[in-house]
């Protein structure tokens, strides 16, 4: 029997109202949780993967298209550009390091991307089994395809054209994986790498047994030699204004910052995440507003068992813990309950997320979560404070004489 | 022994009562007798150091009550005094023997557990121990509220009219109960009633 156990009794003896309480504190710590988390993992996943990058050039359409589709493997490609061009930007003096990529195929939803070996050194790449790619028609896969599809070093498997999907296999050739990467926590590790060569000949298998697509059209991709992006880090920073400008004016090609377009992403998301930040903050208020009411009308009642607790011996300063008590306690549960379902509805928009590359999860947590339950125990005794007062009013004598 | 002297108190509107001297030896039992609205309920507040007098002093085993802090006075009161009141108020969300061991609790004393359950026997509801308010009837009310005020041995059993809405039947009952207990207990009872039919058990009787 302490202060703990007759709270605790007095919040069971009370269950709609302290439920009631507990599930406003929950959803409002929730809402601002799931919040937090994901804009943090959108906000970690755009900056790991554009590291490196410091433009990507395309077919001309949507710089944000251009950018989702190349570096974060998101969205549809803008096209395809001529080989010969991107040729030609990759030995451009500015240029430090140009990686050429062939995007079009994928095995169950994950990205088969043909490039070449300054791929894994721009994304700093290395081996945890086996070896690279070096032929025509091998592959090395990335951390989480190899745990997720079961592949192994030797196995053989067929790519399906499109981004995502299975409808239509290329089952005329297989691709052999040779290696594994080694996680590195980025887009990488849900990739299939390998040449642009075998890109290129799967298209050229499927053209000559007169698959699905127009002949015409895919004989012409293949005799001019299409790829579909660029990856280019400049040899300096200089070159931000002037590269750019070179390739949207003189090339039938378009540039693209990544930093520019993930800031104007964010810029777009913002709205809405800013919008829930305040639903949510009003949905706390609202339960400090109830936790006040409901404390605050039950001190009618409870006046008869605070001044029997007098009489037995209790302090004032002792009754006053113990109404504050009660609230804190609600929202202590209350911003606790909130972060399970924060982190569990986040988990669950995880699984249910078709695209694998920007796969939401709910398992880690981010400090200001900590922010969240001292908020709540804020609230909570901002909103005991007052029917706590009322404590030090109650004239015991007066009070017990009275009938009930 | 608790000794009060030259004690007044002033009401709200200005009206001054004085009380008499009262001497209480140890295990004394004295009725306090009044017709209502004397003044029965302020010296019992008084007494049991909820309400400050005007002036004067009450003494118990020679610890001036009012001369302690307002915390110390709540603490002596919790460990000294066992207090009956005419509605029999437990804590409604907590059990009979929950609201005995509050009364421990609160006063700062560790709580006897065998002790709290032969008082419950001595009552004759032990088997109501794990039951709450709401399931209690009025009768039985009073006797957990009985057991409540001796829980921490207290020297001084105080009772506001235990009898006045009860049957000949049940308000005898009741004070052959509190009689008892308090001589059991080894402590004093002070009964205030303007109920004729307690004066048949109790001799000594203070006036107001």
């Amino acid at each position: 029997m302490n202060i703990f156990k007759i709270s605790s009794k007095n919040l069971v003896r009370n269950k709609l109202t302290t439920i009631l309480n507990i599930i406003l504190v929950a959803f409002g710590v929730g809402i601002l949780s799931i919040l937090f988390l994901a804009s943090t993992q959108i906000n970690n996943k755009l900056e790991k993967n554009a590291k490196d990058i410091d433009l990507v050039v395309g077919a001309k359409g949507s710089p944000l298209q251009l950018i989702l589709s190349s570096i974060y493997h998101i969205d549809y490609p803008t096209g395809n550009i001529p080989a010969k061009d991107a040729c030609k930007l990759m030995r451009n003096p500015m240029v430090k390091r140009a990686v050429p990529l062939a995007l079009g195929d994928n095995y169950n939803g994950y990205r088969i991307v043909g490039t070449d070996s300054t791929f894994s050194k721009l994304y700093g790449l290395s081996i945890q089994k086996g070896s690279f790619w070096h032929k025509d028609l091998e592959v090395t896969i990335g951390s989480t395809v190899a745990i997720t599809s079961g592949l192994k070093i030797g196995d053989t498997f067929f790519g399906a054209h499109g981004l995502t999907g299975n409808g239509d296999v290329h089952k005329q050739h297989a691709y052999l994986v040779k290696g594994i990467l080694k996680s590195e926590g980025n887009i990488t590790d849900n990739l299939i790498l390998t040449n642009i060569g075998s890109v290129y000949k799967m298209h050229e298998e499927k053209h000559a047994e007169g698959h699905s697509h127009s002949a015409a059209e895919e004989a012409k991709e293949i005799n001019d030699k299409q790829i579909t992006a660029l990856l280019i880090q400049y040899k300096s920073p200089m070159s931000v204004i002037l590269f750019p400008r070179m390739v949207n004016q003189s090339t039938n090609m378009q540039a693209a910052s990544p930093a520019m377009e993930s800031a104007r992403l964010f810029s777009l998301i913002g709205v809405g995440i800013d919008t829930l930040q305040w639903f949510a903050i009003f949905i706390m208020g609202i339960a400090a507003l109830s936790i006040f009411i409901s404390l605050y009308n039950a001190m009618k009642e409870r006046k008869y068992d605070l001044a029997i607790m007098r009489c037995l011996g209790a302090s004032k300063s002792k009754l006053f813990f113990l109404v504050m008590f009660e609230g804190v306690l609600v929202t202590f549960i209350g911003a606790c309950l909130g972060l399970i379902i924060g982190h569990t509805a986040l988990e669950l928009i995880g699984s249910y997320q078709e695209s694998s590359q920007a796969k939401l999860t709910g398992l880690t947590a981010v400090p200001q979560e900590i922010y969240l339950i001292c908020i709540g125990l804020v609230i909570g005794t901002l909103a005991s404070l007052i029917p706590a007062m009322q404590i030090y009013k109650v004239d015991i004598a007066q009070t017990l004489t009275k009938d009930r | 022994m608790i000794k009060i002297s030259s004690l007044a108190h002033v009401y709200e509107k200005g009206r001054r009562l004085k009380f008499p001297s009262w001497e209480i030896a140890d295990m004394e039992q004295w009725l306090l007798l009044g017709a209502s609205g004397s003044g029965k309920s302020t010296l019992l507040n008084i007494i049991s150091g909820l309400l400050k007098p005007a002036q004067g002093e009450v003494l118990i085993n020679g610890t001036d009550l009012y001369t302690l802090s307002a915390r110390g006075r709540d603490r002596f009161r919790g460990q000294h005094i066992g207090i009956i009141f005419q509605r029999p108020h437990l804590i409604r969300s907590l059990d009979v023997l929950d609201n005995l061991e509050l009364a421990a609790v609160m006063a700062g004393l560790p709580i006897d557990y065998e002790r709290n359950l032969s008082l419950l026997a001595d009552l004759d509801i032990a088997g109501l121990a794990k039951n709450y308010p709401d399931e209690l009837s009025q009768g039985q009310l009073q006797r957990v509220s009985v057991a409540r005020a001796l829980v921490n041995r207290p020297d001084l059993l105080i009772a506001d009219e235990p009898t006045s809405s009860l049957d000949d039947k049940n308000a005898n009952q009741v004070i052959q109960m509190l009689t008892s207990q308090a001589k059991d207990n080894g402590a004093a009872l002070i009964i205030a009633t303007h109920d004729g039919r307690v004066q048949d058990y109790i001799t000594k009787t203070y006036l107001l």
